[in-house]
This record gives C-alpha cells, structure tokens and sequence, in this order.
C-alpha cells in the first residue's frame, strides 16, 4: 500500500478510443473523437509511458530527473520524409527515432526524451501506420527513450506525400563533456564506425527501378550506446558527427571549414562494402556522398586513437570501425583523398544530389 | 572489387610512372614546354580528376581535356528546347540524371521540374520506353544525348516502340559524333597537341580504323584508351613511346573491350534508324558539319522535334564564357576569365563547368588548386593593365 502512494508517476487511464476504419481520414485530424481514438489506440497504446499517458497538451518533465545525468541539457529537432516508408533494413518510424537520438547523442549527451509529430494524407492505410509506430517503439526501447508527447495533422490528399514524421529531443550532457568541431587539432585521427553509404543505396535500390539485385540493408541503428562506449575509452574525443545526408563527405568538409584545418583521408582505410563499390562504380556515384543512418565520423587525438577504434569494435554498432585519415595544418578547409592509386583530390561538398552520369 | 581493383593497383602505377618519366626526360620538346595530350571522352576527364593522375606526371606532361561530354557540349538553345518539350501539359519528360542541372537560357530542367514540369530521371531510354508503355494516356519524350556510345540504346529502344507500336513514345535526338569534332578541333590554329587519348566506349561501337587520319594526315598518335586509371597511364606509356620512336599511328590500348571492326549490330540499328544531319551546334566550339545526328523520316512518328513545336532558338553563349578555347586545350581551366567567380558549380555560366565530367567542374571539385592564389594573380593582372575590363 505504501509502495502505491509514493510512486510519483501517474497512474495509467484505461483506453477505450479504438479505430475501426481502414484508412485515415480528414476527421482522424478534426479535434474530435475519432483523432481521440486515433492517438489513444495507435500512438498512446505503443508508446504507453506514465508522462503521455497524462494526455495534457504537454510533457512535464522534472528537472531532478534531468539534472542526474549531468549539467548541460542538449535539444534537437529533424523531420523525416522519405521516400519508400519501408526500405530493406528499416522504415520511416525506426529512422524518425534513431535520426534524433544520434543528433542527442553526438554532443555526448545521454537522449532522454522525444516528441512526436506526424503529418498524415488522407486515405493512409491505418495498417500501415500501426507499423511504423511500433517500429518507433521499437527503437526507443533499443535507444533507451521514451516518446512522451506528440501531435497529429492529417492534410487533404496531394498536400502530404502519405506520412511525414518530426521528432523533438531532449537529452543531457554529463558534466566534463566537451565535444566540439572547434577542438579539432591537426594530428587527430578520424575515426567511421562502420561501412559507410548502406543507407544510401538501400533507399536508391527501393526507389529506382535499377533492374539489379542489391544485397544492401539501411544502416539505421542508435549511436548512442556506441559514444557511451567510446567516451569511457577515450573522454577527450574531440569532435563527434553523425554522417546522414550528404555523407561522410559532407561532415569532413564541415569540420575542415569550421575548425579551418586539412582533412586527410586513405581511400585504402574506408570501410565501404562491395556492393556498395559495385553500384557506385556502375552508376559514376560516390559512396562517400551517400547518406548514412547509423554512422558516426569522429576526430580523437592521436594518443587515445587505438583505444577508441578497440572500444568501437568491441560495440555491436562499431564492429567495423576504422582509422580512415588524420588532421593536417595542410590547405585549410580542405578535405584531401589520398586515393589508393597514388593521387591526390579534393573532396569537395556536393552542390545538390549526386546526379549518375550519363556514360 | 574484381576486374576493377586489378587496374588500380598503385605498384603497377609506380612502375609505369617511372618510364613515363624517364621518357619524358629523354624527349627534347619537354625542355621546351610541356608535352599536351588531349582526352577526348568526359569519362576520361572524370577518371584523371577522381585518382588525381595529373598529379602524379612529371610536370613536362600536360592533359587537354576535350570535347567528350555529351552533357557539356550542349548548347543552350537545345536545353531550352527540352524545357519546352517538358512543360507541355501532357508530356512525361525522360532524361539521364546528369542532364538535369544543365542551364538553359532561363532555367535548368531541374527548376522546370520544381515549377511542376513531369521530369523523371532514367537509367537507360528501354526504362523511358517502359514508362510511356504504362501511361498510354500520357506522351513520353525521351532526351536523348551522347556520342555512339548512347546511340545504339537509342536506335534499338526506337526499333522497339516500333515493334511493339507504342505510339506515345518519342525523342528528342541531340546524339553526336564524335570524328567531325575531333576533325575541328584539329583545323583549330591555335592547336598544339601532341597527342590523344581516343575515347574507349565510343571506339567499342565503331572500332578503331575510323581514327587512321589523325595518325595519318594530322601526325597526331593516338591511343585507344580505357577508364582505369592503370588504362590511363599505360596509354600515355604508349603516347610517350610512339614519340620517342618517331612512330604515328592508332594503337589500341583498351584491348580487352574495344575491337578493331567496332561492334557491327550497333551499328546496323544506329545506321537503320539515324541519319546524318547537315550540321549540329556545339556548346564551346560553334556549328560543325555532320556533327550530329537525327531520326530517318521512316522514323519521324519517334522524332519529338516533328512531333512537337519547340523553340529552336540559337543562343549564344555568354561573352565572358571561355569554354571553347579550354575545350581545345588553348586556355586551362582555371586560366579562364570567369572560373571561380561568376563561373562555379553552384552557378554554372559555362558548360563545363555543369557535369561532373566537365574539365572546369572537374578541376574546381578534384583539382588540387589553390583558388585563392588564382584569383589574387588575376586580380594583380587586372591591376596591372589598365586597359583591361573587370569581369
């Protein structure tokens, strides 16, 4: 009896909104009760959590539950549009949870909490959504997260491309933490967890009608757990970036610009998968411009670099990780390729998507 | 990666360099300027860049890059053309990725798209055949573009939509060839190549003899050449050979794909379907006799230009763009007026500079060249002559 008054968490409502159509429909954003049903059966029963169940107009989140993890609180936003919603290896629901947590978890801080908010089209299947909201539960349980208010619009059809999803997130940086592009320092080893462009060609092989089989799930996965693992094997990483759009292209120039120093790479040293390779070199694509949903580029210095690579390997979302370049006082804000024949060449950013070439 | 990694391997790369070092070193024009060798296709352009090659020549070893970007030698006019075709109402407007960010007079296809023009990008025009065969309602017009190594897809995918009578699928043919140019360019005087790269895939198609007068009646050698960079190498090797010698002739050092006689039933579907027409303009380089080609009357339900009204307007290029003196090797890229400044990735003036296969694109995203340092020179040179109009 005791142990019930103390809880502080309020006590979960029983449901009793159900839907019963097969697609979603204007009234499912009208106010009313069928949006009611709508959030109470498909997004409260998924994401049950003592703070949603509350259901008022927002989280309310004790400062004593933040302030235990550390001194800086870290917030971030992104929207998910992409296009197939389900592509090998993921869907838009797994990624709208990853994508936030990894820009949480990047800065070192430990992604507590997430908003959701989706926008529907009229005439989405409700199956469908079911799905994509259980793979979200999925992945915040794996990241450790918990979605705890959200909101939902459904548009008129053409106004939305079937299901666009925002996630909100908040998390909290431990005290000593101090991941920042400014500290790079020439002499840093860069470190990719991983194959890089899986994302990429996954989505490219659903999307276009290539007419060729590519064995290529998404890469999508929390990072997360992986810096935990790194920062306690090396505490003064010094820069930290996911490398989603645009690739790990598009982060090495950022850094190069930012901390006004040289990026050198070994193209020797990139862990790239072969059919990867395969499909680049069959389309004139690069695979460091194609993006990434489970990747992370970091700049350690040179003397804990061996424990960082051992730590990532050691972690199931690192298995593959590798030195692939170090920072130079080289032509500032460049990114060279020392490439594996013997030459040099920029890696310069991308002016808009990769376009294949013609022959 | 199999049957790729074999022609990148760097020991076989050093060795090579060593000879075409000491070849140079033993050849007297070097003492004099630099030795130039023109490529002539963009995917050498493309490769040269991507493995920093020019790098790792001794410095007596300079590449022209030439006109073998279909995408780059496009001229304005014609990208207008296609923007019109693609905002016609009923038309889905097909076209290779690269295409895409071209500029027209006004826009690209890429804002046409965004303003609500059906563009869809393919991999090959049997993908554009296929969609006009699942939108019989709807007319599809396929952009056709590149030398002979994108002509035969074309001739055989309109032998197709003849055979299954898929009347709602046309082009619109910008196809060229290759031999007029190479020809104009050697009429240029302002030419001083010693020597060319000749273009792998198009050779696949029409074999190696077409080439005999550049050896012959230009003295020029020439080397057949593939797309790895060992290819590369191995056909300057055989360039700096053929000087050394005194020897003039084609060689072929992309054996393993090109065949002397080309590839006869490429060409039979390329000579059914395609005609010569009496002249075709180039980005960069002007009008040029049978430089292009056009769909046969028997085919003119297929010709997109018959069987839409389009524009046809010739446009010129802007003033301050230089493409055609880089394009025959008689400025680099970077010497050009407008390089790095009004002329960028970003903001395409030129042609070349808009594919990646573009020699200015290719040098301004791979070349390593301090930009800075080129646009202080320059602007020291303005200074310099007071006579001289800021660009």
């Amino acid at each position: 009896m005791s142990e019930l008054i103390t809880r502080p968490e309020p006590r979960i409502r029983q449901r009793s909104g159900r839907i019963s159509c097969d697609t979603i429909t204007l009234a499912h954003g009208g106010g009313g009760k069928a949006m009611r049903d709508l959030i109470e059966d498909v997004f409260c029963g998924a994401f049950a959590n003592p703070i949603l169940a509350t259901l008022e107009d927002q989280a309310r989140v004790p400062l004593a539950e933040l302030a235990k993890w550390g001194n800086r609180l870290a917030f971030t936003t992104d929207s998910y549009v992409v296009h197939p919603l389900f592509f090998p290896g993921g869907d838009i629901g797994e990624l709208a949870v990853n994508g936030t947590v990894n820009d949480l978890a990047v800065s070192g801080a430990r992604p507590l909490y997430l908003s959701c908010s989706v926008i529907l089209e009229e005439g989405f299947p409700v199956a469908d959504l079911r799905r994509i909201v259980a793979s979200m539960r999925r992945a915040a349980q794996a990241a450790g997260v918990h979605i705890v208010t959200g909101d939902t619009k459904v548009v008129e059809r053409g106004a939305a491309d079937k299901l666009f999803i925002n996630t909100t997130g908040i998390g909290v940086i431990p005290a000593g933490v101090d991941i920042a592009v400014t500290r790079a320092r020439p002499g840093d080893k860069i470190l990719v967890n991983g194959y890089i462009g899986d994302h990429g060609v996954a989505i490219l092989a659903a999307r276009e009608d290539l007419g060729l089989t590519v064995p290529i799930e998404s890469d999508t996965q929390p990072l997360n757990g992986l810096i935990e693992t790194l920062l306690m094997a090396c505490p003064s990483v010094h820069c930290l970036r996911d490398a989603t759009r645009g690739g790990i292209a598009t982060v090495l120039n950022e850094f190069a610009q930012s901390a006004d120093l040289c990026i050198n790479l070994n193209e020797t040293t990139i862990p790239v998968r072969e059919a990867v390779r395969g499909l680049s070199e069959t389309l004139g694509l690069d695979p460091l411009y194609f993006a990434n949903e489970g990747r992370l580029v970091a700049l350690v210095p040179a003397d804990c670099a061996a424990a960082a690579l051992a730590a990532m390997r050691a972690h199931p979302a690192g298995t593959h990780a590798a030195i692939i370049g170090e920072v130079s006082d080289g032509p500032k804000g460049s990114v060279i390729m020392h490439t594996a024949f013997g030459g040099e060449r920029i890696v310069d950013m991308l002016v808009g998507e990769q376009l294949p070439r013609i022959c | 990666m199999k049957y790729v990694d074999e022609f990148r391997d760097p020991a076989k790369a050093a060795a090579l360099l060593k000879e075409i070092t000491s070849l140079a070193m033993r050849n007297p024009v070097c003492a004099t300027r630099p030795l130039q060798f023109m490529e002539v296709c963009g995917g050498h352009t493309h490769s040269i860049f991507k493995y920093g090659i020019e790098q790792m020549l001794p410095d007596s070893i300079e590449f022209v890059h030439g006109p073998g970007c279909p995408v780059c030698v496009l001229p304005m006019g014609r990208v207008d053309d296609c923007i019109a075709l693609a905002e016609h109402p009923n038309v889905i407007f097909a076209t290779f990725g690269d295409a895409m960010r071209v500029p027209g007079s006004k826009k690209t296809l890429l804002q046409a798209k965004a303003e609500g023009a059906d563009v869809r990008m393919v991999y090959s025009p049997m993908d554009a055949l296929a969609i006009a065969r699942n939108n019989t309602g709807r007319a599809v017009v396929f952009f056709a573009l590149g030398f002979e190594t994108t002509m035969p897809s074309t001739a055989l995918t309109i032998l197709r939509a003849e055979a299954e009578r898929i009347d709602n699928f046309s082009v619109f043919c910008n196809h060229i060839t290759i031999i007029p140019t190479i020809k104009a360019i050697l009429d240029s005087p302002e030419i001083t190549l010693d020597g060319f790269l000749g273009p792998g895939h198009v050779s696949m198609v029409i074999g190696s003899g077409t080439y005999e007068f550049i050896a012959g009646h230009y003295r020029k050698p020439l080397v057949i050449a593939g797309f790895e960079p060992l290819d590369i190498l191995q056909s300057v090797w055989m360039l700096m050979r053929q000087l050394e010698d005194g020897r003039c002739v084609v060689e072929n050092q992309y054996q393993r794909v090109v065949h002397d006689e080309g590839n006869a039933r490429a060409l039979e579907a390329v000579h059914t379907v395609f005609q010569l027409r009496p002249f075709f303009e180039w980005r960069g380089l002007g009008s040029i006799d049978h430089s292009g080609v056009q769909l046969r009357e028997t085919y003119a339900r297929f010709d997109a230009e018959k069987k839409y009204p389009v524009p046809n307007l010739k446009i010129a290029d802007p003033k301050s763009c230089q493409c055609g003196e880089v394009l025959k090797g008689a400025i680099r890229p970077w010497q050009c007026k407008v390089f790095g400044t009004a002329c960028t990735p970003e903001t395409p003036l030129g042609s070349l500079m808009v594919s990646s296969e573009g020699a200015c694109a290719a040098v301004y995203n791979y070349g390593l060249i301090d930009l800075g340092q080129i646009l202080k020179q320059r602007a020291a040179a303005v200074d310099a002559s007071p006579s001289a109009q800021p660009v």
